[in-house]
This record gives structure tokens, C-alpha cells and sequence, in this order.
């Protein structure tokens, strides 16, 4: 066996009240493609900064070589010779591909200043070496996030590394990419450099992984060969249940009724959609499938008037709701809880109460003046029906947990009574037992006669949610899935399907 | 492409338009000494604007440049009877420990910069009324002070074209430079590269303390006196010129010669009002307000038009 | 300690206010006879006036550092329409400062400037106009009414005061109660969910400048009917600097999301008393200038230590 490159022995770190790594222990070997897994909140980012010096342990060791080591800041992990690939790409987007690659480590000439014919020529060798074809001398901001992707990743790799750290770095990337990611990595691995590839997507992990570390609860409960613990086996550790239960709960059977509670036709927007065709029926769930920037999230924005149109229509119970505005949609009873929770939902220092009423409060008032009691009222029925579990109305939201946030932002469009509510990923980063209790709730608000858009990039979630399913391509609705056709592999079998 | 060229040149080009509408319009305009008594007149703001380029390309802003440049004319005049070396070093240490201090507050422990820097504005121009027993002395330039012979007009043109040309180094072709664009760019991304972000971002306002102080000194010296009610409002100017040279407010881009193109334009427009006569002699702060309302629409306009 | 922490942060500057009291109470004589309460209180109208302008402003993550401008602006406008009556003319100022407000609430909503950068530019333009109307002459007042407002006053409280309190009641009513206020806090609480929610909030931060530059304005009239005299060169100079501190210091943090208002009363209260405790005392203006610079850096500084503890509990999640 190959020589330990970097150890972390027995890592402690707290955050007020929290106890986010206890006792991890962690042990990379030189070579080695080492997956490090785990559910949203088991620790994973925290370990990560803990190796790369974003935050200091406060117990513990890290042994770099078998020298006990203390990085106090990023800056001392990459001279060190540990570097990180981050999930949002951290480049700066207006210097040039170039510059980006040596910030820090430019070329100098005799006189110590910037030597950018140097600069260019070695980006080059470094972009050709990896397989990148892309002009260094170009900014940042003129490719698009795969690029930029593997941009970080070069840059990463041309630092002398000696450990470089890729948290989920595939999810921006479409998968001809990822392949070129790998092909990466592998080279790495010829040099001896050692990797820690953090990623949910399986297929990946055992593609390119050789060890694999489980987390959770801030623990260490898995370490050992990839090749020695099956999928099914690797999920249920992640999760700790047993193997049955890790499937959804959605029902997936609604009866819908007659009539249509959304018709889209033709949305169209340049370079952003171009083309798309749906409609749901009332007490029907309705999946939108597609890669990453097929349009699926424009297309909900689009509904509910976020996305401005160059042409198409909207009707909601068979009237027409003007474009491109969020106010008209509203009003048609057209709602969409969004993708990003905490950056385009929530209002973190207003209370759980505040939050629920904000989209109603014009209801809830006479002549502009708020009604207390009918907020609490309101609050109370929403916070009852849907289980949200708070202290009390007036504590803040950010205090809550992913899944219970997830349901005041239910509770905001509920309080509206829509008839239509368009869910862009809503069991994202909340845990498994929320995610089955969102899930539930979905089918529950179906059955109550709603119709429901899900998109979800867990291809098996919106299989298993919704009552049909249509399928993005590139901004156009190219597919629509029936019956005993909705199953994973018809979906692929249409997203692959690439003309 | 043309949102670029308009940024980068948009100054320029309206400074030869009216440069020609000047010249045709008045005779004693477009004269050798009008020119360089312009040029001249111009160069205390252009010192300071090339620190608040900088500091702006970082993604800050600095306030106190003002009452820093009053603060350093009085201080190099209340120096200069010790010698040269006293009437420079004292007003420049005192900046740059102006620009430390602010740096500091807002690096490492990451305050706001524009009420930090209103705070050394005020923090500043407070030393200055107490340093003048509340702007009841005024302190003179001894005659045979070599500090007199600094303030020639030549010396001063000479020393701010070789700020601007040593700032366009420090910008362009330097390692720091890199390191502004990137905190000013993205200073997640930079703190997260490795970048010694805290200690980039000091330096800066270091910097901009010490050109707002050499600025201060240069005025001192060119009056013979060091005068307290002087650089009341500078900062504005200085932040209205980097703006309309196309440097962009939210940090990341910018460049020194745009800087330049937009001093040369607001001290244009305040010598055509001048002109004119007609015109009550706010009516430059107006137009310079106007202009930067313009400027800074059609940057956030074209900017997006690029996205 | 997390209780002590909310207590500094949220009430400091009430203890602080008390702490001032009880130490002018030994050191001060004359401190709290109804004279010197009285005048203190005149004095601190105008900030005081500002600063719930900017309270809404900060409270939507803004600043408007143009309110001294508008001040001059209205000041300038004032003595040019008294010959219409002091209402009308009062009616025009106000126009003149919505105007104001309008412009630079429409240069942060539509054209998406920043708005240190929007309210810079008026701040620039504002007083060369001011001094442009005025031909930059300090003009006295002699209009009775205008005169009367500036020093007269009702039950033994200076009618400018009194106006003060009641638009202090009208704020504190319109952020707390109303829909506008719910939303406003929202808006700067996290703007793009409250686009998401369905928020006009272009026609909030619409409002919000134009209600800063309202008061602003309002504050001119204020201090150009008490000083009898309209000096636009003068008149509101640094009141931004001022209104911002009394509105962060009253714990509002500059990142929006809160206003408070009362808050903002105490903190007005407290700057004007270190101001004249220090004077009474002989402290030259240069060293009360240098201290209220610590203070506002004091203050932010808490504020931030807040919001940055704040921030570290959110990311453990």
C-alpha cells in the first residue's frame, strides 16, 4: 500500500450548539481516488474545511506526511499542497482563463512584474495537458459554468498539489464534461496525487473512486475499499436505515379530475426556451424531466411570470394570465415554491409567522393596516395542517430545519389557496425523514384537487411522484410520458436521446 | 464590444468634444497657459483619484480622502520649518496611518468601508480643526523652504504623471494588481485561492491614505500655506472621476488611465463654466452630478446588456 | 449570553442614553431643567427627521447619503414662494424633496445603480443646485407663520418638536403596522425571495427613497424656519452622516431586514447629548468631532458583531 499523504485523527469541531465532526478519523494515501459520502448536514463540507484550513479543528490532529500540521488559513493548505475544487465555481469571471489559473503564482519577469507572455504560454500547456480547449487569453465570464468548472479544476492541479479536494464538482457539468473531469482525475492518480471526490451521484462514485469514507452525524461509520461494499449497502450506511425504506413515498396514483388547471403553449424566450407545451389537469402531479439547463426551472419561472417571454400563453382554469408578470400569476392562483431556498425563498430574520403571511398580507389587511390576530389565525391553521414543527409563530425562520422551511414556504403559497403549484426541487438538502414528509404532503395537496408541476433532479423522485411526465430538451418540451411509460429508464431512454 | 469601448473611451471621447466646442467657442481657451494652468489645477485631484481607483478596483471606497488631503497640506506646512524631509515625512506617515487604520477596520474585522471611511472623514478633519486650535492658525511655508520649489507647476504635472504611470504598473503589470482585480472581482473566490485577501485590502487604503497626503502636501506646497477649509467635497470628485473613466463602482474592473481622462473632464467642464461666467460657479457641481448620473446608468445598463 | 448579547445589541443604546442622563445629572448643572431639555430637543429635529428617512431606507439594505442635499434644496426653495403663504410654499419644498427621492429610487429600481452611488450623485448635484436657486445667498426669513413654526410653541413643547414626535408616530406606525412597512422589511430582508413572493418591491423601494427625501425635505423646512434664515450652503451639511449613525446606533443594521424606529428616536437623542455634554464642558469641536467618529465605528462595529455570530449558527446548520 501506497504512502499516507494526509491524516486527520480523531477531528472535533463545534459551531455554537452544534457538534459538526465528532472524533473523525480520515486517512488518504497517495494515488488514491478516495469518495468522501454522506447526507446533507453529516459533516462532509465541514471535513473539507477542516483539511483546507477554512476553519481550524477543535480537536484533534491533521498529519500531513505523518508531520502533525496546522493550517490557518487557506492560503497555508495550498502551500502545503492542498488544493479544492468547489461545487460553486470560485474564480474570479472578469480576469482572463490565464489569469485565474495563477492568481497568486504569476510568472514574473527580470523586473518583477507580470510576465504575461509567459503567463499565456504556460496556461496554454496546462489547459492542452488536461484536455481543455479553450483560449486562455479570453475572460472567465465568456464560457459557461462547465468550463468555468474545469477552469478551477486546472487551476487546482497546476498548483503542485499534493491533495486536491473536488467537493461535488460534477453538478454543474453536462456529462461530456464530466468524462473530461475524469480523464483528469485519472492523471492525477498516474502522478500519485491523491483526490477526495465528494459527489451523491452513485454511478460516479464507482466510475472513479477506489475508497470510499461514510458520514454521518458528524461521524465516521464507513471506511474501507469501494469495491468491497455494494450500492444498495453504501446508500443504507449513508442513510442508516435498513434498505426498504430508503425508497420515496410518494404514492404516484392521483385521480385526476376532469378539466385543466394549467395550459402553457409555446413558451418561447430567446436562448432560454424555445418552445414548451404543457397542461395539468386539477388533483394531477405533473413531472418536468431534462438535464441541467434544459429549461426546467426557466420553464416554472416562465409560469409564474419570473422569466419574461418573447411569446407563448399561459391559462390557468382556462383563463389567459398576462406574461411576465409574478403579481397577474398570483392572482390566476399560479404559485411556484423555488429551487433556492435560502436565497429566493425564505426571509432568514423574520419570524416563521412573518414568512407564511407575506404573500397574503395584502388579504390580511384593511386599507394597508395588518390584522395581528388574523396573521396568528392563518399562521396557526397552515402550521397545524402542514406539521410544521417551530417553537412558536415568532421564531425566526433560519432557526428551523431544512424540511420545516421547506413547509412554511408551503404554507406562504397554501395561505393563497392557488390552484396551481409549481415545486422546483422541494426535498433538496432537507433530510430523509422531512424529504418522505414533503413528499407525503405533495400527494396529500393533490388529492385535495391542486394541480402540481414537480421538478427534481432525482430523476427516481418525480418518476415516482408524478402521474406523467414531460421531458426538456434543450428549452422544448420534446416528450410526454403516460401511464405504465413513466419509469426511470423511458425518462433516460428520451433524455439520451440526443438528436 | 461596444459596451466595452464605450466604458473604456466613452470619457475621452467626450472630453475632444468638448475640448473642440471650448476652443471654437473662446478664444482663451484652448491657449498654451489656460492648458497648463488646467493642467496644473487638476493634478491634486488626480493624485487622489488614483488612490480611490484603486481602492475602488478592490471592490471599496474611501471617504476621508478629503479631509486626508486637507489634514496632510496643514501638516507638511506646520513641518516645513523643520526642513523638507519633517514637511514630508510628517504629513505622509500621518496618512498612511489614516489609510492603516481604516484598512484594518475594514479587512479584519469587516466593516462596511463607506462608514468607515466617513468616520476618518470625520475622524480626520476633527485632528485638523484641533491641530489648527479649531482653524484659528494657519501655518505658512517658511520663503526659503525647499517645499516652495515643489510646488512649481511643472514639478507638480511631472509628479503626477509619474504617479499615474508607476499606478498603471502597480495595476496592470504587478502581482498586486492581480490580487486587487480578484478581491474586487470575487473576494470569496480570492480568500478561497489562497489570496492573502485581509492584507491586499489594508494595503489599499494604505495606498489611497498616501496619495490623498502627497496630494496634500503638493497643494501645501503650491500655496505656501496650509489651509484647513481646502478638500471639503474632494472625494466626490475623486469617486465621480474614476467613475466616468469607466472604472466599474462594483469592483473587479477598472483602470488608471480611464481615471485620468475623467479628472481632465471634470476640470474641462468647471473651466467652461468658467468661461461662460454667466453661470454661478455651482452650477460644476451640477453638471458634474448630471454627468455622474449619466455615467453610472449607462454602465449599470451596458453592463447588463452583456449578461 | 446569548440574552446578554440581544440586550447590547438591541437595547445598548437605551442603557447608554441612561448612563448619559445619570452622568450629566452629577456632572452637568442646570442638566434637567426644562430649558436645557427643551433645547436639546429643538436641536436634534432635523437629524432626528432625517435619520427616520434613512431608517427606512437602511431597513430595505440602502443608504441615502443625498438627505443633506434635499435639505438645501428645499431651504433654497422656501423663501422664493413665500409670497404665496407659508403652507404653499412648505407644499413646494416637499414636492421639490419627493422629487428628489423619486430620482434616486428610480435610479436604484430601474437602472439597478447601487444606491450609495445613485444618492452620491444628488449629493454631488443637490447642493450646487440649492446654491444655484439660491444664488448662493443666505436669504433671512420674515415670513410671521414660517417664524412662529420655527419657535413657537404649544403647552411649552416647541411646535417643531411637536411636529417631530407626530411623524416619529406615523413611521413607527408605517413599519409596524401596515402592509407597506411588512413588505419594506422583507424586501431588504432578502430581496430576490420577495420578488419571488410576489412583493411589488420596485414600488417599495420607490416609496422608500421618496419617503426619505419627503422627510428630508420636511427637515429643511425645519431648520430654515428655526434658524430664520435660508442657508442652503450650510444648512444639512453631513446631516447623512448623522441621520446614519442615530439610525444604526437605534440598531438598525446596515444590512437591512430591521428597522426600528424608536430606536432610532433614542439614538438621535443620545448623539445630540454627547454633543452638548461635551460642549458644556469645553471640549472643543474638533475632539467632539473625533469622538462621535469613534462612536459610529463603536456602533457598527456591535451591530456587525451581531450579524456575524448570527451568520456563523446559520452555516453549522
Amino acid at each position: 500500500m501506497s504512502n499516507i499523504v494526509l491524516e486527520a485523527v480523531g477531528v472535533d469541531k463545534h459551531f455554537a450548539g452544534v457538534h459538526a465532526l465528532r472524533g473523525v478519523d480520515f486517512t488518504l494515501r497517495a494515488g488514491q481516488v478516495h469518495a468522501l459520502v454522506g447526507e446533507n448536514g453529516a459533516g462532509k463540507s465541514t471535513l473539507i474545511k477542516v483539511l483546507t484550513g477554512v476553519h481550524q479543528p477543535d480537536g484533534g490532529q491533521l498529519r500531513l506526511f505523518g508531520d502533525a500540521v496546522s493550517f490557518g488559513s487557506p492560503a497555508q493548505a495550498q502551500q502545503a499542497g492542498i488544493s479544492t475544487v468547489y461545487q460553486e465555481v470560485n474564480l474570479v469571471p472578469q480576469l482572463s482563463v490565464a489569469q485565474n489559473l495563477f492568481l497568486g503564482r504569476e510568472p514574473r519577469n527580470r523586473l518583477r512584474l507580470l510576465d504575461f507572455a509567459a503567463l499565456y504560454r504556460q496556461a496554454g500547456q496546462l489547459l492542452g495537458e488536461l484536455g481543455i480547449p479553450i483560449d486562455p487569453r479570453r475572460p472567465l465570464t465568456s464560457y459557461g459554468l462547465g468550463v468555468q468548472q474545469m477552469v478551477a479544476v486546472a487551476r487546482s492541479v497546476g498548483a503542485e498539489a499534493k491533495v486536491v479536494i473536488m467537493d461535488e464538482p460534477s453538478s454543474s457539468l453536462e456529462p461530456r464534461e464530466v468524462e473530461t473531469l475524469f480523464e483528469v482525475i485519472r492523471k492525477l492518480h498516474e502522478r500519485d496525487v491523491a483526490v477526495v471526490y465528494v459527489s451523491h451521484r452513485m454511478e460516479e462514485l464507482y466510475r472513479i473512486c477506489d475508497s470510499v469514507t461514510v458520514l454521518r452525524d458528524g461521524q465516521v461509520v464507513h471506511s474501507g475499499q469501494m469495491a468491497e461494499i455494494g450500492r444498495l449497502e453504501l446508500v443504507a450506511t449513508m442513510l442508516g436505515r435498513e434498505l426498504t425504506n430508503v425508497r420515496t413515498v410518494f404514492s404516484g396514483e392521483h385521480d385526476s379530475r376532469s378539466g385543466t388547471a394549467l395550459r402553457a403553449v409555446g413558451l418561447r424566450r430567446r436562448t432560454v426556451l424555445d418552445g414548451v407545451d404543457l397542461d395539468v389537469a386539477p388533483g394531477e402531479v405533473l413531472g418536468l424531466a431534462g438535464l441541467l439547463g434544459s429549461g426546467r426551472t426557466e420553464t416554472l419561472k416562465a409560469l409564474v411570470g419570473l422569466q419574461p417571454l418573447d411569446s407563448g400563453e399561459i391559462q390557468v382554469d382556462s383563463t389567459t394570465v398576462r406574461t411576465g408578470s409574478v403579481s397577474s400569476a398570483i392572482r390566476a392562483g399560479l404559485v411556484l415554491v423555488p429551487e433556492d431556498r435560502k436565497a429566493e425563498g425564505i426571509i432568514p430574520h423574520l419570524s416563521v409567522r412573518e414568512n407564511i403571511v407575506l404573500a397574503a398580507l395584502p388579504r390580511l389587511s384593511v386599507a394597508g393596516i395588518v390584522s395581528k390576530r388574523r396573521q396568528r389565525e392563518l399562521v396557526d391553521t397552515f402550521m397545524r395542517r402542514l406539521r410544521i414543527k417551530a417553537a412558536s409563530q415568532e421564531q425566526r425562520v433560519s432557526e428551523l430545519s431544512g424540511g420545516n422551511q421547506q413547509k412554511v414556504m408551503l404554507a406562504r403559497w397554501l395561505a393563497m389557496s392557488p390552484k396551481v403549484l409549481l415545486l422546483d426541487e422541494p426535498t433538496r438538502g432537507i433530510d430523509v425523514g422531512a424529504k418522505a414528509e414533503v413528499q407525503a404532503l405533495v400527494d396529500e395537496l393533490a388529492d385535495q384537487g391542486l394541480g402540481i408541476v414537480l421538478v427534481s433532479s432525482d430523476l427516481e423522485e418525480v418518476v415516482e411522484g408524478a402521474d406523467r411526465v414531460v421531458v426538456l430538451r434543450e428549452g422544448a418540451s420534446v416528450a410526454e410520458l403516460t401511464g405504465d411509460q413513466v419509469s426511470v429508464d423511458s425518462v433516460l431512454a428520451v433524455i439520451a436521446h440526443e438528436a | 464590444m461596444i459596451a466595452g469601448i464605450v466604458r473604456r473611451h466613452g470619457a475621452l471621447a467626450v472630453l475632444a468634444v468638448l475640448l473642440v466646442v471650448g476652443g471654437l467657442s473662446f478664444s482663451t481657451f484652448l491657449t498654451p497657459y489656460n492648458l497648463s494652468n488646467l493642467a496644473v489645477q487638476a493634478t491634486f485631484l488626480a493624485v487622489v483619484a488614483l488612490g480611490m481607483t484603486l481602492v475602488i478596483v478592490s471592490g471599496g471606497i474611501d471617504l476621508s480622502v478629503g479631509s486626508t488631503f486637507a489634514l496632510a497640506g496643514v501638516l507638511a506646512a506646520y513641518g516645513s520649518r523643520w526642513g523638507l524631509l519633517v514637511a514630508l515625512l510628517l504629513p505622509l506617515a500621518v496618512s498612511a496611518l489614516i489609510g492603516l487604520v481604516q484598512g484594518a477596520l475594514i479587512a479584519r474585522w469587516r466593516m462596511a468601508p463607506f462608514i468607515v471611511t466617513l468616520c476618518g472623514l470625520l475622524f480626520a478633519r476633527g485632528l485638523l480643526q484641533l491641530l489648527t486650535k479649531e482653524g484659528s492658525t494657519t501655518y505658512l511655508v517658511p520663503q526659503d523652504s525647499a517645499l516652495r520649489w515643489l510646488g512649481q507647476g511643472a514639478v507638480l504635472v511631472v509628479l503626477a504623471v509619474l504617479g499615474y504611470l508607476a499606478g498603471g504598473v502597480l495595476l496592470q503589470r504587478t502581482g498586486f494588481g492581480m490580487r486587487l482585480f480578484a478581491v474586487g472581482g470575487n473576494e470569496d473566490a480570492a480568500s478561497l485561492m489562497g489570496l492573502p485577501v485581509a492584507r491586499t485590502k489594508v494595503s489599499v487604503y494604505v495606498l489611497s491614505g498616501l496619495l490623498a497626503g502627497l496630494a496634500g502636501v503638493m497643494s501645501t506646497a503650491q500655496l505656501g500655506s496650509g489651509v484647513t477649509v481646502v478638500g471639503v467635497g474632494l472625494e466626490l470628485n475623486a469617486i465621480a472621476a474614476v467613475v466616468i473613466g469607466g472604472t466599474m463602482l462594483t469592483g473587479g474592473a477598472g483602470a488608471v488611465s480611464g481615471t485620468l481622462a475623467g479628472v481632465a473632464l471634470l476640470a474641462v467642464i468647471q473651466e467652461l463654466i468658467n468661461q461662460v461666467g454667466r453661470f454661478n460657479s455651482s452650477m460644476q457641481a451640477v453638471v458634474s452630478g448630471a454627468v455622474l448620473i449619466v455615467v453610472v446608468v449607462l454602465q449599470t445598463l451596458l453592463s447588463r446588456a452583456r449578461r | 449570553m446569548r440574552l446578554d448579547r440581544l440586550n447590547l445589541r438591541d437595547h445598548g443604546v437605551y442603557l447608554a442614553l441612561v448612563l448619559l442622563v445619570l452622568v450629566n445629572l452629577v456632572i452637568t448643572p442646570n442638566f434637567l431643567t426644562a430649558d436645557n431639555i427643551r433645547t436639546q430637543l429643538v436641536q436634534m429635529v432635523p437629524v432626528l427627521v432625517v435619520a427616520l428617512g434613512m431608517a427606512l431606507v437602511i431597513g430595505t439594505e440602502g443608504i441615502d447619503l443625498s438627505v443633506g442635499s434635499v435639505m438645501a434644496i428645499a431651504a433654497a426653495l422656501l423663501p422664493l414662494y413665500l409670497g404665496y403663504g407659508a403652507l404653499p410654499a412648505i407644499g413646494i419644498c416637499l414636492v421639490a424633496g419627493a422629487a428628489a427621492g423619486l430620482l434616486s429610487g428610480s435610479l436604484v429600481t430601474f437602472a439597478g445603480v447601487q444606491p450609495i452611488v445613485a444618492t452620491l450623485a444628488l449629493l454631488v448635484g443637490g447642493r450646487g443646485l440649492a446654491l444655484v436657486i439660491a444664488d448662493g445667498q443666505l436669504k433671512q426669513i420674515r415670513n410671521q407663520q414660517l417664524l412662529d413654526l420655527g419657535s413657537g410653541s404649544v403647552l411649552g413643547v416647541p411646535l417643531t418638536v411637536f411636529v417631530a414626535a407626530v411623524l416619529v408616530v406615523l413611521v413607527a406606525l408605517l413599519v409596524g403596522k401596515t402592509t407597506f412597512g411588512r413588505q419594506l422589511v422583507a424586501v431588504g430582508g432578502n430581496r430576490k425571495a420577495a420578488e419571488f413572493a410576489g412583493l411589488p418591491v420596485r414600488r417599495v423601494l420607490l416609496v422608500v427613497y421618496l419617503l426619505s427625501g419627503l422627510l428630508a425635505a420636511g427637515a429643511g423646512v425645519l431648520a430654515t424656519a428655526r434658524l430664520t434664515a435660508s442657508d442652503p450652503s450650510s444648512v444639512g451639511l453631513l446631516v447623512e452622516l448623522s441621520a446614519i449613525t442615530a439610525v444604526v446606533v437605534g440598531g438598525t443594521p446596515l444590512t437591512g431586514g430591521r428597522v426600528r424606529v424608536i430606536g432610532t428616536v433614542a439614538g438621535a437623542l443620545l448623539m445630540q447629548l454627547i454633543a452638548a455634554t461635551l460642549i458644556k464642558h469645553d471640549v472643543p469641536a474638533s475632539v467632539t468631532q473625533m469622538l462621535e467618529a469613534v462612536i459610529i465605528a463603536s456602533a457598527v462595529l456591535l451591530q456587525r458583531e451581531g450579524t456575524g455570530l448570527r451568520l456563523r449558527r446559520q452555516e453549522a446548520r
